[in-house]
Protein backbone atom coordinates (compact mmCIF):
# COMPACT_ATOMS: atom_id res chain seq x y z
CA UNK A 1 0.00 0.00 0.00
CA UNK A 2 1.47 3.34 -0.99
CA UNK A 3 1.02 6.72 0.71
CA UNK A 4 -1.71 7.88 -1.70
CA UNK A 5 -3.89 4.82 -0.94
CA UNK A 6 -3.31 5.28 2.78
CA UNK A 7 -4.40 8.93 2.78
CA UNK A 8 -7.26 7.99 0.48
CA UNK A 9 -8.61 5.58 3.13
CA UNK A 10 -8.00 8.30 5.73
CA UNK A 11 -10.07 10.77 3.65
CA UNK A 12 -12.90 8.21 3.33
CA UNK A 13 -12.98 7.88 7.13
CA UNK A 14 -13.04 11.68 7.53
CA UNK A 15 -16.02 12.03 5.19
CA UNK A 16 -17.94 9.37 7.16
CA UNK A 17 -17.10 10.95 10.53
CA UNK A 18 -18.08 14.40 9.31
CA UNK A 19 -21.36 13.15 7.89
CA UNK A 20 -22.20 11.33 11.13
CA UNK A 21 -21.39 14.38 13.25
CA UNK A 22 -23.37 16.75 11.05
CA UNK A 23 -26.47 14.53 11.41
CA UNK A 24 -26.42 13.63 15.10
CA UNK A 25 -25.11 16.81 16.78
CA UNK A 26 -27.96 19.08 17.91
CA UNK A 27 -25.76 22.18 18.31
CA UNK A 28 -25.38 24.18 15.08
CA UNK A 29 -21.75 25.04 15.88
CA UNK A 30 -20.92 21.33 16.13
CA UNK A 31 -22.71 20.77 12.82
CA UNK A 32 -20.54 23.48 11.22
CA UNK A 33 -17.43 21.80 12.65
CA UNK A 34 -18.53 18.39 11.37
CA UNK A 35 -19.27 19.87 7.96
CA UNK A 36 -15.74 21.26 7.82
CA UNK A 37 -14.45 17.79 8.71
CA UNK A 38 -16.45 16.34 5.81
CA UNK A 39 -15.01 19.03 3.53
CA UNK A 40 -11.48 18.26 4.72
CA UNK A 41 -12.03 14.62 3.75
CA UNK A 42 -13.31 15.53 0.28
CA UNK A 43 -10.34 17.86 -0.27
CA UNK A 44 -7.93 15.12 0.80
CA UNK A 45 -9.54 12.80 -1.77
CA UNK A 46 -8.64 15.42 -4.40
CA UNK A 47 -5.09 15.31 -3.04
CA UNK A 48 -4.95 11.56 -3.58
CA UNK A 49 -6.21 11.93 -7.16
CA UNK A 50 -3.62 14.68 -7.73
CA UNK A 51 -0.82 12.51 -6.30
CA UNK A 52 -1.74 9.59 -8.53
CA UNK A 53 -1.71 11.90 -11.52
CA UNK A 54 1.95 12.77 -10.95
CA UNK A 55 3.55 13.26 -14.37
CA UNK A 56 5.74 15.59 -16.41
CA UNK A 57 8.21 15.94 -13.54
CA UNK A 58 5.56 17.27 -11.14
CA UNK A 59 4.85 15.67 -7.75
CA UNK A 60 1.12 15.78 -8.48
CA UNK A 61 -1.48 16.98 -10.95
CA UNK A 62 -1.63 20.77 -10.33
CA UNK A 63 -5.26 21.15 -11.44
CA UNK A 64 -6.94 19.30 -8.52
CA UNK A 65 -4.46 20.99 -6.17
CA UNK A 66 -5.49 24.44 -7.41
CA UNK A 67 -9.17 23.45 -7.10
CA UNK A 68 -8.61 22.47 -3.48
CA UNK A 69 -6.91 25.81 -2.70
CA UNK A 70 -9.96 27.58 -4.11
CA UNK A 71 -12.19 25.14 -2.21
CA UNK A 72 -10.49 25.81 1.15
CA UNK A 73 -11.01 29.57 0.75
CA UNK A 74 -14.67 29.14 -0.29
CA UNK A 75 -15.25 26.72 2.63
CA UNK A 76 -13.86 29.37 4.96
CA UNK A 77 -16.22 32.05 3.54
CA UNK A 78 -19.21 29.75 3.99
CA UNK A 79 -18.12 28.89 7.54
CA UNK A 80 -17.74 32.59 8.41
CA UNK A 81 -21.23 33.32 7.08
CA UNK A 82 -22.76 30.33 8.92
CA UNK A 83 -21.08 31.27 12.21
CA UNK A 84 -22.27 34.88 11.91
CA UNK A 85 -25.83 33.72 11.19
CA UNK A 86 -25.64 31.52 14.29
CA UNK A 87 -24.33 34.32 16.51
CA UNK A 88 -27.09 36.60 15.19
CA UNK A 89 -29.69 33.93 16.02
CA UNK A 90 -28.30 33.80 19.54
CA UNK A 91 -28.35 37.60 19.78
CA UNK A 92 -31.98 37.82 18.65
CA UNK A 93 -33.55 34.75 20.29
CA UNK A 94 -31.26 34.13 23.27
CA UNK A 95 -30.66 30.56 22.20
CA UNK A 96 -28.64 28.85 19.49
CA UNK A 97 -30.80 25.88 18.65
CA UNK A 98 -32.43 24.56 15.52
CA UNK A 99 -35.21 22.83 17.47
CA UNK A 100 -38.55 24.62 17.09
CA UNK A 101 -39.94 23.80 20.57
CA UNK A 102 -36.90 25.03 22.47
CA UNK A 103 -36.79 28.16 20.36
CA UNK A 104 -40.41 29.19 21.06
CA UNK A 105 -40.07 28.48 24.80
CA UNK A 106 -36.95 30.64 25.05
CA UNK A 107 -38.75 33.46 23.26
CA UNK A 108 -41.66 33.36 25.71
CA UNK A 109 -39.37 33.58 28.73
CA UNK A 110 -37.93 36.78 27.31
CA UNK A 111 -34.58 35.52 26.06
CA UNK A 112 -32.41 37.70 23.87
CA UNK A 113 -31.17 41.21 24.05
CA UNK B 1 8.14 -1.10 6.12
CA UNK B 2 10.21 2.01 5.56
CA UNK B 3 10.51 4.98 7.91
CA UNK B 4 8.40 7.12 5.55
CA UNK B 5 5.65 4.51 5.60
CA UNK B 6 5.67 4.44 9.41
CA UNK B 7 5.36 8.23 9.40
CA UNK B 8 2.44 8.08 6.94
CA UNK B 9 0.56 5.40 8.87
CA UNK B 10 1.05 7.29 12.15
CA UNK B 11 -0.06 10.58 10.60
CA UNK B 12 -3.16 9.06 8.98
CA UNK B 13 -4.17 7.38 12.26
CA UNK B 14 -3.60 10.62 14.16
CA UNK B 15 -5.74 12.60 11.68
CA UNK B 16 -8.61 10.10 12.06
CA UNK B 17 -8.21 10.06 15.87
CA UNK B 18 -8.43 13.87 16.08
CA UNK B 19 -11.45 13.77 13.76
CA UNK B 20 -13.14 11.30 16.15
CA UNK B 21 -12.35 13.70 19.00
CA UNK B 22 -13.93 16.64 17.10
CA UNK B 23 -17.17 14.67 16.67
CA UNK B 24 -17.18 13.13 20.17
CA UNK B 25 -15.79 15.94 22.37
CA UNK B 26 -17.98 16.99 25.28
CA UNK B 27 -17.80 20.75 24.77
CA UNK B 28 -17.80 22.80 21.59
CA UNK B 29 -14.65 24.63 22.69
CA UNK B 30 -12.75 21.35 23.09
CA UNK B 31 -13.96 20.32 19.63
CA UNK B 32 -12.70 23.61 18.13
CA UNK B 33 -9.28 23.14 19.74
CA UNK B 34 -9.28 19.69 18.16
CA UNK B 35 -10.22 21.25 14.82
CA UNK B 36 -7.19 23.57 14.86
CA UNK B 37 -4.82 20.65 15.45
CA UNK B 38 -6.74 18.64 12.84
CA UNK B 39 -6.00 21.39 10.29
CA UNK B 40 -2.30 21.36 11.10
CA UNK B 41 -2.09 17.55 10.88
CA UNK B 42 -3.98 17.66 7.60
CA UNK B 43 -1.43 20.21 6.35
CA UNK B 44 1.30 17.65 7.10
CA UNK B 45 -0.68 15.04 5.16
CA UNK B 46 -0.86 17.45 2.21
CA UNK B 47 2.90 17.92 2.35
CA UNK B 48 3.30 14.12 2.29
CA UNK B 49 1.10 14.07 -0.84
CA UNK B 50 3.58 16.45 -2.55
CA UNK B 51 1.04 19.30 -2.48
CA UNK B 52 2.96 21.93 -0.52
CA UNK B 53 0.84 24.80 -1.90
CA UNK B 54 -2.28 23.17 -0.48
CA UNK B 55 -0.47 22.40 2.80
CA UNK B 56 0.32 26.10 3.25
CA UNK B 57 -3.28 27.08 2.48
CA UNK B 58 -4.69 24.43 4.83
CA UNK B 59 -2.41 25.51 7.68
CA UNK B 60 -3.04 29.24 7.19
CA UNK B 61 -6.75 29.32 6.27
CA UNK B 62 -8.22 25.88 7.09
CA UNK B 63 -6.59 25.72 10.50
CA UNK B 64 -5.50 29.24 11.50
CA UNK B 65 -8.13 31.69 10.28
CA UNK B 66 -11.06 29.24 10.55
CA UNK B 67 -9.83 28.26 14.02
CA UNK B 68 -9.81 31.88 15.20
CA UNK B 69 -13.34 32.35 13.90
CA UNK B 70 -14.70 29.16 15.49
CA UNK B 71 -12.96 29.79 18.82
CA UNK B 72 -14.62 33.20 19.16
CA UNK B 73 -17.98 31.65 18.29
CA UNK B 74 -17.53 28.73 20.72
CA UNK B 75 -16.71 31.02 23.65
CA UNK B 76 -19.69 33.28 22.88
CA UNK B 77 -22.09 30.36 22.54
CA UNK B 78 -20.92 28.60 25.70
CA UNK B 79 -24.07 29.56 27.69
CA UNK B 80 -26.27 27.72 25.17
CA UNK B 81 -24.49 24.38 25.43
CA UNK B 82 -26.14 22.88 28.50
CA UNK B 83 -29.60 23.64 27.10
CA UNK B 84 -29.06 21.87 23.80
CA UNK B 85 -27.71 18.75 25.53
CA UNK B 86 -31.29 17.53 25.94
CA UNK B 87 -31.91 17.80 22.20
CA UNK B 88 -29.70 14.88 21.25
CA UNK B 89 -31.55 12.66 18.81
CA UNK B 90 -32.57 9.15 19.84
CA UNK B 91 -30.73 5.89 19.35
CA UNK B 92 -32.60 5.14 16.12
CA UNK B 93 -31.27 8.24 14.34
CA UNK B 94 -27.79 7.49 15.67
CA UNK B 95 -27.91 4.03 14.10
CA UNK B 96 -29.28 5.34 10.79
CA UNK B 97 -26.64 8.06 10.65
CA UNK B 98 -23.89 5.58 11.49
CA UNK B 99 -25.04 3.17 8.76
CA UNK B 100 -25.20 6.01 6.23
CA UNK B 101 -21.74 7.27 7.23
CA UNK B 102 -20.22 3.79 6.98
CA UNK B 103 -21.80 3.26 3.54
CA UNK B 104 -20.45 6.57 2.22
CA UNK B 105 -17.00 5.86 3.68
CA UNK B 106 -16.99 2.36 2.22
CA UNK B 107 -17.94 3.73 -1.20
CA UNK B 108 -15.13 6.26 -1.13
CA UNK B 109 -12.67 3.65 0.16
CA UNK B 110 -13.64 1.38 -2.74
CA UNK B 111 -12.92 4.23 -5.17
CA UNK B 112 -9.49 4.63 -3.56
CA UNK B 113 -8.69 0.92 -3.59
CA UNK B 114 -9.82 0.36 -7.19
CA UNK B 115 -8.05 3.23 -8.95
CA UNK B 116 -8.55 4.17 -12.57
CA UNK B 117 -5.72 2.92 -14.74
CA UNK B 118 -3.97 4.86 -16.16
CA UNK B 119 -4.55 7.57 -13.54
CA UNK B 120 -6.15 10.65 -15.11
CA UNK B 121 -3.79 13.62 -15.12
CA UNK B 122 -3.69 17.10 -16.58
CA UNK B 123 -0.08 17.57 -15.46
CA UNK B 124 1.45 17.13 -18.98
CA UNK B 125 -1.06 19.63 -20.40
CA UNK B 126 -0.25 22.07 -17.60
CA UNK B 127 3.49 21.68 -18.21
CA UNK B 128 3.31 22.57 -21.91
CA UNK B 129 2.69 26.32 -21.46
CA UNK B 130 4.72 26.94 -18.30
CA UNK B 131 7.75 28.43 -20.17
CA UNK B 132 5.47 30.88 -22.04
CA UNK B 133 3.89 32.03 -18.77
CA UNK B 134 7.31 32.36 -17.13
CA UNK B 135 5.69 30.91 -13.99
CA UNK B 136 7.53 27.85 -12.73
CA UNK B 137 5.05 26.83 -10.02
CA UNK B 138 2.37 24.86 -11.90
CA UNK B 139 -0.26 25.42 -9.18
CA UNK B 140 0.15 29.20 -9.45
CA UNK B 141 -0.07 28.84 -13.23
CA UNK B 142 -3.39 26.99 -12.91
CA UNK B 143 -4.75 29.52 -10.41
CA UNK B 144 -3.65 32.67 -12.20
CA UNK B 145 -3.70 31.69 -15.87
CA UNK B 146 -5.34 28.40 -16.95
CA UNK B 147 -8.22 28.60 -14.49
CA UNK B 148 -8.07 32.30 -13.64
CA UNK B 149 -11.85 32.51 -13.90
CA UNK B 150 -12.17 30.17 -10.86
CA UNK B 151 -9.87 32.41 -8.85
CA UNK B 152 -11.78 35.50 -9.92
CA UNK B 153 -15.14 33.98 -8.96
CA UNK B 154 -13.69 32.84 -5.65
CA UNK B 155 -12.74 36.45 -4.87
CA UNK B 156 -16.32 37.45 -5.62
CA UNK B 157 -17.53 34.70 -3.24
CA UNK B 158 -15.27 36.12 -0.51
CA UNK B 159 -16.72 39.60 -1.07
CA UNK B 160 -20.30 38.26 -1.07
CA UNK B 161 -19.64 36.39 2.19
CA UNK B 162 -18.35 39.62 3.74
CA UNK B 163 -21.45 41.52 2.54
CA UNK B 164 -23.56 38.72 4.03
CA UNK B 165 -21.73 38.94 7.37
CA UNK B 166 -22.03 42.73 7.51
CA UNK B 167 -25.71 42.65 6.60
CA UNK B 168 -26.39 40.63 9.78
CA UNK B 169 -25.55 43.67 11.91
CA UNK B 170 -28.37 45.35 13.82
CA UNK B 171 -29.48 48.59 12.09
CA UNK B 172 -28.12 50.93 14.73
CA UNK B 173 -24.58 49.59 14.36
CA UNK B 174 -24.43 49.89 10.54
CA UNK B 175 -21.24 51.60 9.46
CA UNK B 176 -19.66 51.04 12.89
CA UNK B 177 -16.71 48.95 13.92
CA UNK B 178 -16.78 45.12 14.19
CA UNK B 179 -16.96 43.68 17.69
CA UNK B 180 -13.38 42.53 17.99
CA UNK B 181 -12.75 43.96 21.43
CA UNK B 182 -9.19 44.51 22.50
CA UNK B 183 -8.64 41.94 25.25
CA UNK B 184 -5.18 42.56 26.59
CA UNK B 185 -3.51 44.84 29.08
CA UNK B 186 -0.92 47.25 27.65
CA UNK B 187 1.83 45.38 29.51
CA UNK B 188 0.42 41.90 28.80
CA UNK B 189 2.04 39.13 26.80
CA UNK B 190 -0.42 39.49 23.91
CA UNK B 191 0.67 43.09 23.42
CA UNK B 192 4.31 42.03 23.44
CA UNK B 193 3.53 39.34 20.85
CA UNK B 194 1.60 41.84 18.72
CA UNK B 195 4.67 44.11 18.72
CA UNK B 196 7.25 41.39 18.02
CA UNK B 197 5.51 39.11 15.54
CA UNK B 198 4.00 41.39 12.83
CA UNK B 199 7.30 42.78 11.46
CA UNK B 200 8.47 39.19 10.87
CA UNK B 201 5.03 37.98 9.80
CA UNK B 202 4.60 40.74 7.23
CA UNK B 203 7.98 39.93 5.66
CA UNK B 204 7.09 36.20 5.60
CA UNK B 205 3.68 36.97 4.07
CA UNK B 206 5.18 39.11 1.30
CA UNK B 207 7.92 36.52 0.69
CA UNK B 208 5.34 33.73 0.32
CA UNK B 209 3.42 35.87 -2.16
CA UNK B 210 6.57 36.63 -4.18
CA UNK B 211 8.00 33.13 -4.16
CA UNK B 212 4.65 31.75 -5.41
CA UNK B 213 5.82 32.17 -9.01
CA UNK B 214 8.65 29.65 -8.69
CA UNK B 215 7.95 27.62 -5.52
CA UNK B 216 5.00 26.77 -3.26
CA UNK B 217 3.25 29.94 -2.13
CA UNK B 218 1.03 32.61 -3.60
CA UNK B 219 -1.66 35.20 -3.00
CA UNK B 220 -3.93 33.09 -0.75
CA UNK B 221 -1.23 31.87 1.60
CA UNK B 222 0.51 35.25 1.81
CA UNK B 223 -2.83 37.02 2.28
CA UNK B 224 -3.83 34.70 5.12
CA UNK B 225 -0.57 35.39 6.96
CA UNK B 226 -1.00 39.15 6.53
CA UNK B 227 -4.60 38.83 7.78
CA UNK B 228 -3.40 36.96 10.88
CA UNK B 229 -0.89 39.72 11.63
CA UNK B 230 -3.59 42.39 11.23
CA UNK B 231 -5.96 40.47 13.53
CA UNK B 232 -3.22 40.08 16.14
CA UNK B 233 -2.58 43.84 16.14
CA UNK B 234 -6.33 44.58 16.43
CA UNK B 235 -6.97 42.02 19.20
CA UNK B 236 -4.05 43.39 21.21
CA UNK B 237 -5.58 46.85 20.82
CA UNK B 238 -2.49 48.41 19.24
CA UNK B 239 -4.60 49.66 16.32
CA UNK B 240 -8.37 50.16 16.34
CA UNK B 241 -10.69 47.94 14.31
CA UNK B 242 -11.68 50.11 11.31
CA UNK B 243 -15.30 51.22 10.99
CA UNK B 244 -16.82 49.53 7.98
CA UNK B 245 -18.09 52.75 6.37
CA UNK B 246 -14.52 53.98 5.74
CA UNK B 247 -13.80 54.71 2.06
CA UNK B 248 -10.19 53.47 2.23
CA UNK B 249 -11.32 50.17 3.72
CA UNK B 250 -13.86 49.54 0.99
CA UNK B 251 -11.26 50.49 -1.63
CA UNK B 252 -8.81 47.92 -0.23
CA UNK B 253 -11.55 45.27 -0.25
CA UNK B 254 -12.46 45.71 -3.92
CA UNK B 255 -9.12 46.70 -5.48
CA UNK B 256 -7.99 43.09 -6.01
CA UNK B 257 -11.14 41.77 -7.71
CA UNK B 258 -11.51 45.08 -9.62
CA UNK B 259 -8.00 44.95 -11.11
CA UNK B 260 -8.49 41.26 -11.91
CA UNK B 261 -11.79 42.02 -13.69
CA UNK B 262 -10.26 44.95 -15.59
CA UNK B 263 -7.40 42.78 -16.86
CA UNK B 264 -9.97 40.11 -17.67
CA UNK B 265 -12.09 42.44 -19.80
CA UNK B 266 -9.01 43.99 -21.41
CA UNK B 267 -8.33 40.46 -22.67
CA UNK B 268 -11.27 40.85 -25.06
CA UNK B 269 -9.56 43.71 -26.89
CA UNK B 270 -5.83 42.98 -26.63
CA UNK B 271 -5.29 39.18 -26.91
CA UNK B 272 -8.19 36.93 -27.71
CA UNK B 273 -10.70 36.59 -24.91
CA UNK B 274 -11.75 37.06 -21.32
CA UNK B 275 -8.84 36.71 -18.87
CA UNK B 276 -6.24 35.95 -21.51
CA UNK B 277 -3.04 37.89 -21.03
CA UNK B 278 -1.00 39.52 -23.82
CA UNK B 279 1.98 37.26 -24.42
CA UNK B 280 4.79 39.74 -23.68
CA UNK B 281 3.22 41.06 -20.45
CA UNK B 282 2.03 37.77 -18.91
CA UNK B 283 4.44 37.63 -15.97
CA UNK B 284 4.15 41.34 -14.96
CA UNK B 285 0.34 41.18 -15.23
CA UNK B 286 0.17 38.04 -13.05
CA UNK B 287 2.40 39.71 -10.45
CA UNK B 288 0.32 42.92 -10.41
CA UNK B 289 -2.91 40.90 -10.02
CA UNK B 290 -1.40 38.76 -7.26
CA UNK B 291 -0.15 41.78 -5.30
CA UNK B 292 -3.50 43.59 -5.28
CA UNK B 293 -5.34 40.30 -4.67
CA UNK B 294 -3.15 39.61 -1.63
CA UNK B 295 -4.06 43.00 -0.19
CA UNK B 296 -7.79 42.40 -0.71
CA UNK B 297 -7.61 38.79 0.54
CA UNK B 298 -5.86 39.89 3.73
CA UNK B 299 -8.48 42.58 4.38
CA UNK B 300 -11.45 40.32 3.58
CA UNK B 301 -10.17 37.38 5.67
CA UNK B 302 -9.47 39.68 8.62
CA UNK B 303 -12.90 41.32 8.46
CA UNK B 304 -14.69 37.95 8.05
CA UNK B 305 -13.11 36.85 11.34
CA UNK B 306 -13.87 40.22 12.98
CA UNK B 307 -17.56 39.73 12.18
CA UNK B 308 -20.41 42.21 11.75
CA UNK B 309 -20.25 45.73 13.26
CA UNK B 310 -21.14 45.76 16.95
CA UNK B 311 -20.43 49.37 17.89
CA UNK B 312 -22.22 52.52 16.85
CA UNK B 313 -20.65 54.62 14.16
CA UNK B 314 -18.55 57.47 15.60
CA UNK B 315 -19.14 60.89 14.09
Amino acid sequence: MNAATLYGLCSAALVGLGLFGAIVHPQPLRKILAFNLLGGGVFLQFGVIARRGAAAGMGGDPVPQAMVITGIVVAFSATALAVTLLLRLYQVSGSATLSIETQSSSESDGGGR
Amino acid sequence: MTAAMVLDVGLALLVVAVAVWIVAAGSAFAAVVGFVSFGLLLALAWARLAAVDVALTEAAIGSGVTGALLMTAASRLRPTESRSAGERPGAFLHVVAAVLAVLVSAGLAALVLIPASPAPSLAPAAAVHLPELDVLNPVTAVLMAYRAVDTLLEKIVLLLALIGVWSLAPDRFWGGAPGLWPRSRPDGELTLLARLLPPIGIVVGIYILWVGAIAPGGAFQGGAILAAMWLLIMIAGLRPVPEIHRQWLRLVLVVGPAVFLTVGFAGFFLPNGFLSYPAQFTKPLIIVIEVVLTLSIAAILGLLVAGPPERERQR
